[in-house]
């Protein structure tokens, strides 16, 4: 579709292999198994799946961090599945991603004025530091955080303050693709609330593509206009929100739904889908 | 009315570290027998401090500084070292949160079901192995030798914590704890979680005291709620009541935060600045309440 | 654009305080650190600091006591030995080889096991299975038995010392540092880092390397305590710098002959030898607990 920014088909990602560290393994086990995706020019795809799906590592796959054993990427119309590092570095600029522990993503050892200022030095989105320091202001900003949080250290900070640095780090590149990885997870319904808040405003004026991987149902509806969903490294269905939601089609996406639990009262919740029980059998 | 099974009155908690920052502000609530009490709130309302406090674990830098803690009519906080162990051990037992660091990893699943059963219950070794193997059963294990001849790291996350629900309801205790119990359960596995400790419940006449922060999952398995924030009570009764028509503006904005797929535009709107400064002035007058008589 | 107020109260107060302040509050660095300071000067001071010739000799004035005890003489804090050289000179000029020991053999040691096991973690594959088996293999060989081929081959002197340490320990640096590098490594900020579009040798040196400090300048704090005992040991056995040097394991060595007549010659190295290692092993005890809290938070 002339609307797609990022196309990937029949992409297939083997176990244990990160591009470019290790030797190629033939037999290692799949975990993707020729995965279809394609996300728009401003569009806010989920993509939803329990522990093993393979949701994070398709993520990663997008963003070339993950070498595909089968399969193609495209972006913007070129082919980039195949790109070494150095012809991947000016890509890297239109693709960030988000992830969800900000702890262990934001560099322990750096302030939050470094991790936001060298991404932008290293790809010349300003000459000097001190400019680099006025865009970063800016976009500390725009998250809502203080500017005094140049000069903090990630531990200093809250969680839900963590994850605003997070947001700010993919989006001061300005890209045009943003992958957000369990950003929520962790968080409080009500700092859940202002992250969920603050990504659909900035994907809105910044008119970003936003790939928002989930467990959680219930968030990917209330901002993904199409979503996915993948059990044990395929797709299982996938289609616009209001769609899937109302009437799935695939049966594991019923089950999905059915097992989210929503802040109502229903005697007969409980006993539905007794039949299918696996897990004493696990 | 019966007495109820659990009464915790007005309990209250400091942390040491902090500087006698309040952790609990007068807690009240109650668990009758069979009852599955929910207790809500986000991460630092002082739900897992009120629960060990009931469990005689709270941490060295916690203090309880009032209140009490009925369970059957007697008060745990004035019992003897040896007394409290003995209602712990037999009467009141724990499911905790992460099943993947509860069990030990270098036992087997067999050894660490039978410990409990054999200081607490006398049993012989071989006796205790059977109970064992029931119980598994009982937790819906369909098959309980190779579970019991496991290591907990050869088990999935759902089976784990079915080991731990047959470790806790297992010594047929009048109370069970359940910290946060599916919280880390994919959402599938959660609902068969969820309905298991229910029949438990339901067929041992067990009451339950259920800490989570998921609106959504006491919804399903609690009849009455206590909802916390920062350590104060601001809401409490019947679950139906609770979330279908809430009195305290901090139980609405919860709900209004709670995305729901059934509502797409749920879970978007963060609570309001003057909501919080509304509670922060209710739990400061509280606070001011608490300091008073010693003025006095 | 609303500033969104945290819902919970864990915004943050003041500014807590900087590495180098944290480091200065703890007893142990300020206390150990102003010990080796100490030593320091008198190593590098040692010609003006010294109240006499460490080789010095004079029969007339052997096996002094030390001040304060009977038959002592001014001018001779510790005594003298068996041959009349004052003890607290042959001591700080002593400070010199332990020092320069404990700074070179110790820095080489840990600038070489640390590359190798910088490189180990982070490229995995080939290289760190080459340099794994490197270091197993080194490890086979007994240490003594090495050192005394070493010093056999090099000659007697501080360069065969200093080979002889770094040639065994930095082992000890590398199976460390590549471990921690490998656990550092899987963290999400290196993954972030790779997305933005850094370099491999950024990525490594930039990222990784502070995250891995702490855990190295300990190491290296120990190593130095190290350092400075296998020196005495081999100067102990006359296979240190040329006898004319004065070295805490020499005295110990002649102070051990003498130990009944004149007992301070052999105790004041022993205590300086006693204090210097508990002194390195204190700045690394501190050292860790200062620099580590920003990962324990």
């Amino acid at each position: 579709m002339a609307d797609d920014l990022l196309v990937a088909r029949g992409l297939a990602v083997s176990y244990g292999r990160s591009r470019g560290l290790l030797a190629p393994r033939q037999s290692a086990p799949r975990v993707l198994h020729g995965v279809d995706i394609r996300v728009g020019k401003g569009e806010t795809v989920g993509i939803v799946g329990e522990s093993g799906s393979g949701k994070t590592t398709l993520g990663r796959a997008l963003l070339g961090l993950v070498e595909p054993a089968a399969g193609s990427i495209f972006f913007g119309g070129s082919d980039i599945t195949a790109l070494d590092e150095r012809a991947r570095r000016p890509l890297r600029r239109r693709m960030q991603m988000i992830f969800q522990e900000p702890m262990s993503s934001l560099n322990p050892r750096h302030t939050i004025g470094r991790i936001l200022v060298e991404p932008v030095l290293l790809h010349g989105l300003a000459k000097s530091r001190a400019a680099a320091l006025t865009l970063v202001n800016g976009v500390l900003d725009r998250v809502g955080l203080p500017r005094d949080t140049v000069d903090r250290y990630s531990y200093e900070l809250s969680g839900g303050q963590r994850q605003r640095v997070g947001i700010a780090r993919a989006v001061v590149l300005q890209p045009e693709f943003v992958l957000a990885d369990e950003i929520v997870s962790g968080l409080d319904v009500s700092t859940q609330a202002q992250v969920l808040h603050l990504l659909k405003e900035l994907t809105r004026e910044m008119h970003l593509a936003l790939a928002f991987i989930s467990h959680d149902l219930s968030v990917v509806r209330s901002i993904c206009q199409r979503v996915v969903v993948m059990r044990e490294g395929r797709v299982v269905e996938e289609g616009p929100c209001e769609r899937v939601f109302a009437a799935p089609a695939a049966a594991y996406t019923r089950m999905l739904i059915d097992a989210i639990p929503l802040p109502v009262v229903d005697p007969g919740w409980l006993a539905r889908g007794a039949a299918t029980d696996t897990t004493g059998t696990r | 009315m019966n007495a109820p099974r659990l009464a915790v009155r007005d309990l209250s908690a400091v942390s040491l570290r902090d500087g006698n920052r309040p952790i609990l502000r007068g807690v009240s609530l109650s668990v009758d027998i069979g009852e599955v009490h929910g207790i809500v709130g986000e991460s630092g309302a002082g739900k897992s401090t009120l629960a060990k406090a009931i469990l005689g674990i709270i941490p060295s830098q916690v203090k309880l500084t009032g209140g009490s803690i009925e369970f059957e009519g007697r008060d745990l906080l004035t019992l003897s070292p040896r007394a409290l162990r003995a209602v712990l051990g037999r009467d009141i037992a724990l499911v905790p949160q992460d099943p993947s660091t509860a069990l030990n990893p270098s036992r087997r699943i067999d050894a660490q079901l039978t410990d409990g059963l054999r200081r607490k219950r006398g049993l012989s070794v071989r006796q205790a192995r059977r109970r064992a193997r029931a119980l598994l059963e009982e937790v819906q294990i369909r098959d309980p030798e190779r579970v019991l001849t496991s290591y907990p790291h050869q088990l999935s996350g759902g089976m784990r914590q079915r080991v731990l629900i047959a470790a806790a309801f297992g010594l047929e205790p009048k109370l069970v704890i359940a910290d946060e119990p599916t919280t880390a359960l994919d959402v599938t596995v959660q609902k068969q979680i969820l309905r298991l400790i229910r029949s438990l419940q339901e067929r041992h006449g067990t009451s339950v005291l259920f800490v989570s922060h998921d609106l959504g999952v006491v919804a399903k398995i609690c009849d009455r709620l206590t909802v916390l924030y920062m350590g104060r009570v601001m809401e409490q009764g019947s679950t139906a009541d609770v979330l279908t028509a809430p009195r305290h503006a901090y139980t609405k904005a919860l709900l209004a935060a709670n995305p729901r797929y059934d509502r797409p535009d749920t879970g978007l709107e963060p609570t309001s600045p003057e909501l919080i400064a509304a509670l922060r002035a209710e739990i400061a007058a509280f606070d001011a309440g608490v300091a008073e008589p010693r003025r006095g | 654009m609303k500033h969104w107020p945290p819902a919970s109260s864990t915004d943050r107060g003041p500014k807590p305080p900087s590495a180098a302040v944290r480091l200065l509050r703890d007893p142990k660095v300020v206390g150990a650190g102003g010990f080796i300071a100490l030593l320091i000067v008198l190593a590098v001071g040692a010609p003006l600091l010294a109240p006499k010739d460490p080789l010095a000799q004079s029969l007339a004035l052997a096996t002094v006591p030390p001040a304060g005890f009977p038959e002592a003489e001014p001018g001779y804090l510790f005594g003298t030995d068996g041959l009349g050289r004052d003890v607290l000179s042959r001591l700080i000029f002593g400070t010199r080889v332990s020092l320069t020991v404990a700074f070179v053999a110790a820095g080489l040691a840990c600038l070489i096991g640390s590359l190798l096991g910088l490189l180990a973690g982070f490229l995995r594959g080939a290289v760190e299975a080459l340099i794994s088996r490197l270091v197993d293999i080194w490890m086979a060989f007994p240490p003594v038995l090495l050192s005394i081929l070493l010093v056999a081959v090099l000659g007697t002197g501080l360069h065969s010392v200093i080979a002889a340490i770094v040639v065994i320990d930095w082992t000890r640096f590398c199976r460390v540092v590549r471990t921690e590098t490998m656990a550092q490594a899987q963290m999400d900020y290196v993954v972030a880092a790779r997305a933005i579009g850094f370099s491999r040798p950024a990525i490594l040196f930039r990222e990784i390397l502070p995250n891995v400090a702490p855990v190295l300048i300990v190491l290296l704090t120990l190593e130095m305590g190290i350092a400075v005992v296998v020196e005495a040991i081999l100067s102990f056995v006359g296979l240190s710098v040329s006898s004319d040097t004065p070295t805490w394991g020499g005295m110990i060595a002649e102070g051990r002959q003498i130990v009944h007549e004149a007992w301070w010659v052999l105790a004041a190295p022993l205590t300086a030898l006693f204090a210097t290692v508990v002194a390195f092993n204190q700045l690394g005890d501190g050292l860790a607990r200062s620099l580590d809290p920003v990962l324990r938070r």
